[in-house]
């Protein structure tokens, strides 16, 4: 075990932190979810990280990366949180489905998708739950029927992230009268072709966050299926472990969000209940807590292990952290907590109101704790 | 930056658990209870004898000179078993703290000699009356004793596996060793207290798990419904949260600064806490057989509840990780930093 940064992961850092500090911009962008502007403007930035060869740093070169290993992804992400660069609108692409597309795509799937998507130039969305399937995915109706080079794809999405105003989406469909696991596949559409109708949905802050999308006899390329016909389940639990296991809450964002919540504790504590001191320390235990167990993940599987049913315990965590931190924050603020626009530099109202979907979406946490029961502990089901 | 184990610490965990694992039973638990003993002479010769206490001894003092994360490493397989002797008190702090003052004392060339500590921040003394040496903390200074140097009062624990005095002694009577590093000695002691932690916590899980799949109601195991699932998974999600800011506490603490002072107050905060949640969540998932004394769930709470306390309370140790927030610079790109790199 060593915990100290080569000379040339130390090097990585300062390469990123200068190229970071010559381009984030200096106005905070609106938010993707809220309007299409917004969204666009990520789009621009995803561009700009992409002339600097930052679109994603792990991915081999020929597919628009760096070929770089998991610590120095983990440094990229401190430095880009550190520096407070724009939230990825691209998340589920590059986090979710890029590292699914690695492991189970063809080298002409990886051509064909990966290099636009490092680039923004091609966003996505994830579509999986359906109105009758969200816990139990499952359940999931939406059909996918073969007719000799094509797939022709009916069905009903819902909560599908940035799919207002995303430009692909990857679901899962199964073979009509195919039932529960078996018979899915893992198919790519454009959200702009025909037959698909898309509805935004306002989230509870009132953006337009998500959207149901239906399918109306949509032909696609069998080309866009990932992995095997039928092998839809296998493949989405992969790319569930991601999810939950590594890549979608980076550590930085936690440890930046506590170092924020220290200096808003700071600032205020002559104000306030003495005790909240412990919740702000807290916080800071569970963000490093969370670095440590990711950092013990990047290795363990930069050493040839694979992401298992303990990414679920990772789920759990970061959202209850996620939760706790906010309710210190807000705790703080005190009666200005409810003002809007919200107090200080950080959008702590805000980040409030999210924090409570994290128990609920990449799967919720009544179900991350059945598969820890069930898969890691083996009790009965 | 590499978080993994080497072989070698692997194989000194393996062997670490196969030796405690047999020796170490709920059989010798309970033997040891009607006894009303806490210490077993064979069971130590045999840690002694497979070189544990000589881990973190300095080479030049007849050890391995090892590090504390192998240590850590043994410390949670004494956990595991809920080891009633001092490995943790004697190998990991009296014996390289005695080392550091007087290298040549003739306890260290004893691989299974005791040395106790008294540091001021506890009120009892573990193992003092079986020590070949007690080494007591007065205005940052160690002073050397031996048992019958000093006059001992056994002080009862709701542990039964914990064999604590109170002391009373005459400066006169004692060895003073000079200015002691009492503060590396909290240290280690609150992270092998930690590592400790890490074990209690997956036995209580683990022997819920087992009684869970077995006991029946409502024609079904109790550990098919979820409300009895969700109590350990969540115990289990503690656990997995605490075992890696163990280990890099472990291999952190020779830096000796600040960061690494906050980062074995985080390991012991977060361990125990594990602790207990899982040794409250064993007891409610056996019922009433985890209230009663037969089952061994009780072992694992108790020993929880007497390591969070022992070598500072959270709230001594929060104040610690207080300190390294409010005195350091923070952030995502301060995981691994060192107090040097910004003095
Ligand atoms: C902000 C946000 C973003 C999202 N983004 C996406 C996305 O991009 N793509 C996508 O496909 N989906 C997305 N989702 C949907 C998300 O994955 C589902 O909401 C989630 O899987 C839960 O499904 P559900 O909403 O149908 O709730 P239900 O399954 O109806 O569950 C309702 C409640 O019952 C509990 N419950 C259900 N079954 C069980 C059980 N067996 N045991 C115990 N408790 C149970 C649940 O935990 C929950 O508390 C998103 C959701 C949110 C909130």
């Amino acid at each position: 075990m060593d915990l100290t940064y080569t000379p040339e992961q130390q090097a990585f850092r300062a390469e990123v932190r200068a190229w970071l500090e010559a381009h984030v911009p200096t106005a905070p962008l609106e938010h993707y979810d809220a309007t299409r502007e917004g969204f666009e403007a990520h789009r621009q930035w995803e561009a700009t990280l992409k002339s600097g060869d930052w679109g994603m740093v792990t991915w081999p070169r020929e597919y628009g990366g760096r070929g770089l290993d998991l610590i120095q992804w983990l440094i990229f992400e401190e430095e880009y949180y550190r520096a407070g660069a724009p939230g990825r609108v691209n998340q589920n692409g590059i986090f979710l489905l890029g590292p699914t597309l690695m492991e189970f795509g063809t080298h002409e799937q990886k051509q064909r998708f990966l290099p636009p998507m490092a680039s923004g130039e091609e966003i996505w969305a994830q579509a999986w739950s359906e109105p009758q399937a969200g816990s139990d995915l499952a359940g999931v109706r939406a059909t996918a029927v073969r007719e000799g080079d094509e797939y022709v794809l009916n069905g009903h999405k819902i909560w599908s992230s940035r799919a207002a105003f995303a430009d692909w989406a990857f679901g899962l469909f199964r073979e009509p009268g195919s039932e529960r696991h078996k018979g899915m596949s893992l198919i790519f559409f454009r959200l702009d072709q025909e037959g698909v109708t898309r509805n935004p949905i306002r989230k509870i802050n009132g953006h337009v966050g998500f959207a149901e999308i239906f399918l109306d006899n949509v032909r696609v390329p069998a080309f866009n299926r990932l992995g095997d016909e039928g092998q839809g389940w296998h493949i989405c639990m992969a790319t569930a472990g991601f999810e939950r296991g590594l890549m979608l809450r980076s550590p930085a964002r936690f440890q930046e969000a506590a170092a924020a919540l220290a200096a808003l504790w700071q600032s205020r504590k002559e104000s306030c209940d003495p005790a909240l001191e412990a919740d702000v320390v807290r916080a800071h235990i569970n963000a490093e807590a969370y670095a440590l167990n990711i950092y013990q993940t990047a290795s363990r599987l930069m050493a040839g292990a694979k992401i298992g049913p303990e990414a679920s315990t990772n789920k759990i965590f970061w959202s209850e952290m996620d939760i706790h931190l906010h309710e210190t924050a807000l705790a703080i603020l005190g009666a200005e907590a409810e003002l809007l626009p919200p107090t200080g530099e950080h959008e702590w109202l805000d980040d409030y109101i999210f924090s409570l979907a994290g128990p609920i979406y990449a799967g919720s946490n009544e179900i991350q704790r059945n598969i820890i029961a069930e898969r890691m502990l083996g009790l009965p089901r | 930056m590499d978080f993994t184990l080497n072989d070698e610490q692997q194989m000194f965990a393996d062997t670490a658990r196969t030796l405690l694992g047999d020796t170490c039973t709920p059989d010798h638990w309970h033997k040891m209870m009607e006894q009303g003993v806490a210490f077993d002479a064979a069971r130590w010769a045999q840690i002694a004898g497979n070189g544990f206490t000589l881990l973190l001894l300095p080479e030049a003092a007849g050890g391995m000179g090892l590090t504390e994360l192998d240590l850590a490493l043994i410390a949670i397989e004494a956990g595991y078993v809920a080891l009633p002797e001092p490995l943790a008190e004697s190998a990991g702090v009296g014996a390289p703290l005695l080392a550091s003052l007087a290298p040549e004392h003739p306890a260290l060339a004893d691989p299974a000699a005791i040395i106790a500590v008294a540091p001021a921040i506890n009120p009892v003394v573990a193992h003092a009356d079986v020590a070949a040496a007690i080494l007591i903390e007065q205005d940052g200074r160690a002073y050397l004793v031996t048992p019958d140097q000093v006059s001992l009062t056994p002080a009862e624990t709701i542990d039964p596996f914990r064999r604590l005095f109170r002391i009373e002694w005459d400066e006169s009577k004692a060895e003073d060793l000079g200015p002691a590093d009492w503060t590396l000695a909290l240290d280690r002691a609150s992270l092998f207290a930690a590592a400790q932690g890490l074990g209690l916590a997956q036995r209580a899980v683990d022997l819920a798990v087992a009684y869970a799949k077995d006991r029946m109601q409502f024609g079904k195991p109790i550990g098919s419904y979820q409300a009895v699932k969700h109590h350990l998974a969540s115990a289990q999600t503690a656990i997995e949260f605490a075992r890696p800011v163990v280990l890099a506490a472990a291999a952190e603490i020779g830096h000796a600064d600040v960061h690494s002072r906050a980062r074995v107050s985080e390991a012991k905060i977060v361990a125990l806490e594990a602790a207990e949640k899982a040794a409250r969540a064993s007891i409610q998932v056996h019922g009433a057989m985890g209230y009663s004394w037969e089952v061994d769930v009780h072992l694992f709470l108790k020993r929880a509840l007497a390591l969070k306390a022992a070598w500072g309370t959270p709230a001594f140790h929060r104040s610690r990780v207080a300190t390294r927030i409010f005195t350091q610079p923070l952030g995502a790109d301060q995981t691994f930093a060192r107090e040097t790199e910004h003095a």
